[in-house]
């Protein structure tokens, strides 16, 4: 179902906690304010955090004449979602399955939500290398227009992550759109001294070290932590931040992808 | 030994699963009758030689969180630091059962060691005379070297470093894990089933996004029956270095891992504050206990480390 996506965007990292789920609604919001019709697919099984982060808990999936049909977000249906979190009884309920089951779950969620027309396609993926990522990846190669953003935080225990999915994507021939270099130091909101709580820079260097393209540095900055809950976007909510700059930018470039005819 | 067989079909659901023999997947597959009958097929000789193996372990403790990047590697290490320092005498191993994402040699220092297997078994590498420690990373040759492995290696690579290295004598292994409720997970606790593990150490973050996934962990405990020692809250509170002020980076904002804990009724083990010295110390591979052994940090890690063998000990009379 696929084919009527122009562009499919795969959030990744390799380390956990990155900020891949934030960059994911963020991203997908972003995309949505600027006019886009945009689909979140949600492949983390295990720790789903998209319902929660854009307040759509609660919320089910329901089974159309072509397939699922994703929760949208918004009356106008710019922005569908659609997440294993919606399949569960509570929230609090865990999915333990093993590879093989994950996998046939994940191949349904490309190949049996109804998605319509849309402009792109943003995949939220779960923390590692698992066989979630193995099969997202073995199923998008056919996919032409395809790309992966990397999420990183600056320390060397992600950095090291990362690097292992560098060479991940490009053993399964997925391009790889940048970085982003996420809780990149924090302004102490009292005296606006700023620590690198977790160092700075590494994402920086290492779009370098690998000839990628770096995408932008994201702050530490609670507000951004506090829109989760809320489904809200930074560039409406916080729109002088340099989150919201961010991803103003990033955007700006992938509409000018798509324009360009990709 | 995996669960999906040689011969099953691509979207064999395992032979363990509940569904084995019984999806789509499985008309035409040659296992489907044995399968079906849901008849156990034996438990795995693996268990018993795991069982002989850590039989001179005293106590098995798995590091867990659903969420990624709380700090269960960061955790991981400070207790086997502040282990092996109460007490000389007690022997501590680390195994870092994350194979995609090992962190250990480099929290602990000791990137780029060698392992050596010997007739015993592969013998781990020693960070200081009384904690040693076994890592995939130690099997890598290069950092970029990825492993791209599917659930099945991924279990047989647990299997052989829970039946293969030799530890000696030890008080404490603390086991290491990769994020999520996955085959890693489901392994330890299936192949551990026969030593026995004591316990699991819950690691969270203050903020609902993180104790959204660690409440799952909590249940995936109970359905496995996993007893939870405690839940240690990371990354609590920040202290600005230039003006003293703090701040709540990641905001409890549904009452943190205290409330959680109350909810579910398992054991709060303390919180850790924000320090940028202590990321600083992960990245370097230094001891930060001993760096700093006064910060905050330190002294509830201290606390916590009090609680955990106070729990163990008492499971083990
Ligand atoms: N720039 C930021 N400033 C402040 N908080 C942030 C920032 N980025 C992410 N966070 C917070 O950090 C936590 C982890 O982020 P998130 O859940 O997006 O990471 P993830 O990579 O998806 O994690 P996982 O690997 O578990 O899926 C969340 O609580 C989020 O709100
Ligand atoms: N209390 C703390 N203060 C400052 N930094 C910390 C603290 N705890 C952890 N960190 C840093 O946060 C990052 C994530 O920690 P760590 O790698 O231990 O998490 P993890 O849960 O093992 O991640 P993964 O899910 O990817 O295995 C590391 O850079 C670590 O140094
Ligand atoms: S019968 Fe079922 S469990 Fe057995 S191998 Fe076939 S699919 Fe797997
Ligand atoms: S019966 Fe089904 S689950 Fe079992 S092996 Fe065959 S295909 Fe796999
Ligand atoms: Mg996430
Ligand atoms: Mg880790
Ligand atoms: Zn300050």
């Amino acid at each position: 179902m696929l084919e009527q996506v122009k562009q499919v965007i795969l959030v990744l990292s390799g380390k956990g906690g990155v900020g891949k789920s934030t960059v994911s609604t963020q991203l997908a919001l972003t995309l949505k304010e600027k006019g886009f019709k945009v689909g979140l697919l949600d492949i983390d099984l295990c720790g789903p955090s998209v319902p929660y982060i854009l307040n759509l808990e609660g919320k089910s999936i329901h089974q159309g004449p072509e397939g699922w049909i994703p929760v949208y977000l918004d009356p106008e249906q710019r922005l569908g979602v659609m997440s294993i979190g919606f399949l569960l009884n509570s929230r609090n309920d865990a999915v333990v399955w093993r590879g093989p089951k994950k996998s046939s779950m994940i191949k349904q969620f490309l190949e049996d939500v109804c998605w319509q027309d849309l402009d792109f396609l943003v995949i939220d993926t779960p923390p590692g290398t698992s066989d979630e990522h193995i099969t997202v990846m073995e199923n998008l190669r056919p996919v032409k227009n395809c790309a992966a953003i990397l999420v990183t935080t600056p320390q060397e225990v992600a950095i090291e992550d990362v690097r292992k999915e560098i060479t991940f994507c490009r053993k399964t021939g997925i391009p790889i759109m940048g970085i982003i270099e996420n809780m990149s130091g924090y302004e102490c909101p009292s005296c606006s001294h700023c620590t690198n709580i977790f160092s700075s820079g590494g994402g920086h260097s290492l779009a370098e070290l690998a000839k990628l393209p770096f995408l932008g540095t994201l702050p530490i900055d609670p507000r951004v932590g506090q829109l989760a809950g809320r489904g809200l976007p930074a560039v409406k909510e916080i729109p002088d931040s340099s989150t919201s700059k961010v991803f103003g930018n990033i955007v700006d470039s992938l509409g000018g992808l798509l324009s360009n005819g990709l | 030994m995996s669960n999906v067989p040689e011969n099953a079909p691509h979207h064999c659901p395992g032979t363990q699963s509940e569904d084995a023999g019984k999806v789509s997947a499985c008309a035409g597959c040659p296992n489907q009758n044995i399968c079906a009958s849901g008849l156990p097929s034996g438990p795995d000789p693996a268990i018993e030689i795991i069982r002989n193996r850590l039989s001179n372990v005293k106590h098995k403790i798995l590091i867990l969180s659903g969420k990624g990047g709380v700090g269960k590697s960061t955790v991981t290490s400070l207790l086997g630091h502040g282990l092996a320092a109460k007490n000389p005498d007690i022997n501590i191993g680390i195994l870092d059962a994350d194979i995609c994402g090992p962190s250990q040699p480099r929290v602990l220092g000791v990137r780029g060691e060698q392992v050596h297997n010997s007739g015993s078994g592969w013998s781990p590498v020693y960070v200081k005379d009384n904690l040693s420690l076994m890592s995939i990373g130690f099997l890598l040759g290069s950092p970029d070297d990825a492993v791209i492995w599917r659930g099945p290696k991924k279990n047989g690579m647990i299997k052989q470093f829970l039946s293969e290295v030799d530890w000696g004598d030890l008080d404490y292994l603390l086991i290491d894990t990769p994020p999520g409720t996955s085959d890693e997970h489901l392994s330890l606790v299936q192949y551990l089933c026969g030593a026995g593990v004591s316990g699991a150490v819950v690691v969270t973050t203050p903020q609902e996004v993180a104790l959204l996934d660690v409440r799952k962990e909590i249940h995936f405990c109970r359905k496995v029956a996993l007893p939870v020692i405690g839940v240690i809250e990371n990354m609590s509170l920040f202290v600005c270095p230039n003006c003293h002020s703090r701040s709540e980076i990641f905001p409890a904002t549904t009452g943190g891992a205290v409330q959680m804990c109350t909810e579910m009724d398992v054991r709060m083990l303390g919180a850790l504050p924000l320090d940028p010295l202590l990321a600083r110390c992960c990245d370097a591979g230094d001891d930060f206990t001993a760096q700093l052994p006064h910060s905050p940090a330190v002294q509830q890690l201290r606390l916590i480390v009090d609680s955990i063998i106070a729990v163990c000990e008492e499971s083990s009379t």
